[in-house]
């Protein structure tokens, strides 16, 4: 499989009030064309930092130290505004969150969508007819099971549910993008049924696309269940990476056990006993490997140095030191 | 039955539902959002008063608001709210947090009673008192938050706790530990607890009994280890094909045969009959017209639904 996209050492921090946070510590990690990968870890593990720095949305008092975003052989980080505008327009497209806050609540569902569409240019030529991108608005609409699309264009985003503003979000980012689509969170606002519902879609036009999807989530049975490559997140860094089958059956880093324990089974089994403490501090975080305040197997070497990812293949690495023979 | 006045008319939150918390046992609540659990859970503890019908509690009549009840009854019933952020004083540190039930019920004789109390408060929910007495809220992560408001509300010494999705906020590493500490302290101290939840896994884990509530109505209420094994209704089935998994075991509980479609209706124009014949794959004509009453499909185990109508 040919690489898409390429994170290498990405250091990211924010400047506050108190210094500056150091929140990404060298991620690194790669999706490949086809794909779909998906990111896990909990809340602060700078999931979605990482995310805005690929499309370079970061907040106005984010600081990139140092790394490269490879993008099709070119550096993101390094492009001018006309190339970055071009790879927004053409390839990489995001989903948000929260559809509420993603959605202008003063122009229609149908506005919006056509918006997008002539920004994305996929509709050719100079002069786009505004029945042709009704027809393309009504087309994407479709694909992603909107009952009554006619009305859902003229509609307002307050008049439409949760699940309808996250599937107009879906539309116009399946719509438009042609390489990668970025999905962060987008079912955790959603009811468990709905969810499943919005998940299954967007896997299948995704699949029937053949774009590469990079969905981040906190709930660790979404990425399970439409995933090819699940990858962990723990403050700032890349901890584990596999095969998602693999990943779940056998996973290999003590946070990842940690966090597999820790979820409620529907066979039942009662509970774990989660893991201690909580995501440090960015302004000061831990030194060596970041997770090691929390790990039941630390030891000096730990505390002073950061793992590098080491595995037997390709497929399935850990950075820890347990796995790390010197 | 509990209806809300809003300017786009009259919202039924919760239609009809019947059922009982015995002594000592957790009662889980399942639904989606705008399933009218929460609004059960605010009548119990006298947030809200019911339009029509009774609540009971010891087998007296409670189905009143909280300030018409006696300080006895609310000394007995205590609830864990799901935003901890905001349902704790963010002016008040920990101590004057969970000191404050201690001393509107006059619980303790003196000062230094009251110190030791919140003390050994905080150290039941595993709390070190001398790191967190001094500080507040905002000092706090998530889960810390949460056990400060378990900590409160177990303050009075109550039988009964109205959790309402008491973990949904917080991260997985954290939810495991807040739910030990209370089915721990559940335990202990034989208390009941109203379980209020989306999450079926959870539910699983912590539940004796559980109901389904869907547009304000219980569709299914059962045993958990029947419910699970050989749930009935189309909706529960449906909850629970939807429920995302981490193991090929769980995968093999989900039933196939319900696949997830539509939406939850507005409560304020249900649909007529059975409020989930829009979204039933095995709707039939009676459906649409006429609700269906709860039957006994098994011992314990309520169905309201007219595949199970003989």
């Amino acid at each position: 499989m040919k690489r898409l996209l390429d994170v290498n050492n990405l250091r990211v921090g924010y400047k506050i009030y108190k210094g500056s946070s150091k929140v990404l510590n060298g991620l690194s990690f790669t999706v490949h064309e086809g794909e779909k990968v998906g990111i896990i870890g909990e809340s602060g593990s700078g999931k979605t930092t990482a995310m805005r720095a690929i499309l370079r949305v970061l907040a106005s008092n984010a600081i990139v130290e140092s790394g490269e975003i490879s993008f099709k052989g070119k550096d993101i980080l390094k492009i001018n505004e006309k190339e970055l505008t071009e790879i927004r327009r053409k390839n990489i497209t995001m989903i948000f969150q929260d559809p509420t806050a993603a959605l202008n609540p003063v122009f229609t569902a149908g506005d919006q969508l056509a918006n997008v569409i002539k920004y994305s240019g996929i509709i050719e030529g100079k002069n786009i007819r505004n029945e042709d991108l009704k027809a393309k608005s009504l087309e994407l609409l479709k694909d992603v099971a909107l009952q009554d699309p006619e009305r859902v264009l003229n509609s307002y985003p307050f008049q439409l549910s949760g699940g309808m503003k996250q599937r107009i979000c879906i539309a116009m980012s399946l719509g438009t993008a042609r390489d990668l689509l970025i999905a962060d969170e987008p079912t955790t606002n959603l009811d468990v049924t709905i969810q499943d519902q919005v998940l299954h879609l967007m896997s299948k036009l995704v699949s029937e696309r053949n774009l590469s999807v990079i969905l981040i989530s906190h709930a660790l049975g979404t990425i399970r269940g439409i995933t090819d490559r699940g990858c962990v997140m723990y403050a700032g860094d890349m901890i584990e990476t596999a095969a998602t089958g693999e990943l779940f059956s056998n996973p290999l880093h003590p946070y990842t056990r940690g966090l597999l324990e820790s979820c409620p089974k529907l066979t039942g089994g009662g509970f774990s006993k989660g893991i201690r403490g909580h995501v440090p501090d960015y302004l000061d975080p831990p030194s060596g490997c970041r997770f090691h305040p929390r790990c039941d197997h630390a030891s000096d070497v730990c505390k002073r140095e950061k793992p590098q990812f080491v595995g037997d293949s390709d497929s399935h690495l850990v950075a820890c030191w347990l796995y790390n023979k010197r | 039955m509990k209806r809300f006045s809003t300017s786009f008319g009259v919202v039924k939150a919760v239609e009809s539902a019947n059922f009982q918390v015995r002594r000592g046992e957790i009662f889980g609540l399942v639904g989606e959002s705008g399933s009218g659990k929460s609004t059960i859970g605010f009548m119990v503890v006298g947030i809200y008063k019911p339009t029509s019908g009774k609540i009971e509690f010891n087998g007296k009549d409670i189905s009143m608001p909280a300030r018409k009840r006696s300080k006895e009854l609310k000394r007995e019933m205590q609830i864990v709210f799901q935003d901890p952020a905001s349902s704790l004083n963010p002016t008040k540190s920990v101590a004057d947090i969970v000191a404050l039930p201690l001393r509107t019920h006059k619980i303790c004789n003196s000062k230094e009673e009251e110190r030791t109390r919140v003390e050994e408060l905080l150290d039941t929910v595993e709390l070190p008192p001398q790191d967190f007495v001094l500080r507040r809220p905002r000092d706090l992560g998530g889960g810390e938050r949460q056990a400060v408001a378990i900590a409160r509300a177990i303050a009075t010494k109550p039988s009964f706790i109205v959790l309402d999705e008491p973990t949904s906020a917080l991260d997985v590493s954290i939810q495991a530990k807040i739910l030990k500490v209370l089915v721990k302290l559940q335990r202990e101290l034989n208390m009941s607890y109203l379980f209020i939840t989306h999450d079926l896994s959870l539910m699983r884990n912590v539940a004796s009994r559980v109901a389904v509530m869907y547009l304000g109505k219980i569709f299914e209420h059962a045993p958990t280890h029947v419910f699970f094994q050989n749930s009935q209704h189309p909706y529960t089935r449906m909850l629970l094909s939807s429920a995302p998994v981490l193991t090929e075991e769980e995968e093999a509980l989900k039933p196939k045969e319900v696949k997830s479609t539509g939406e939850i209706p507005s409560s304020i124009n249900p649909p007529p009959g059975c409020s989930f014949h829009t979204r039933c794959p095995f709707v039939m004509g009676i459906c649409k017209t006429k609700e269906p009453k709860s039957v006994m499909t098994e011992s314990e185990h309520y169905v309201a639904c007219w595949l199970f109508v003989k």
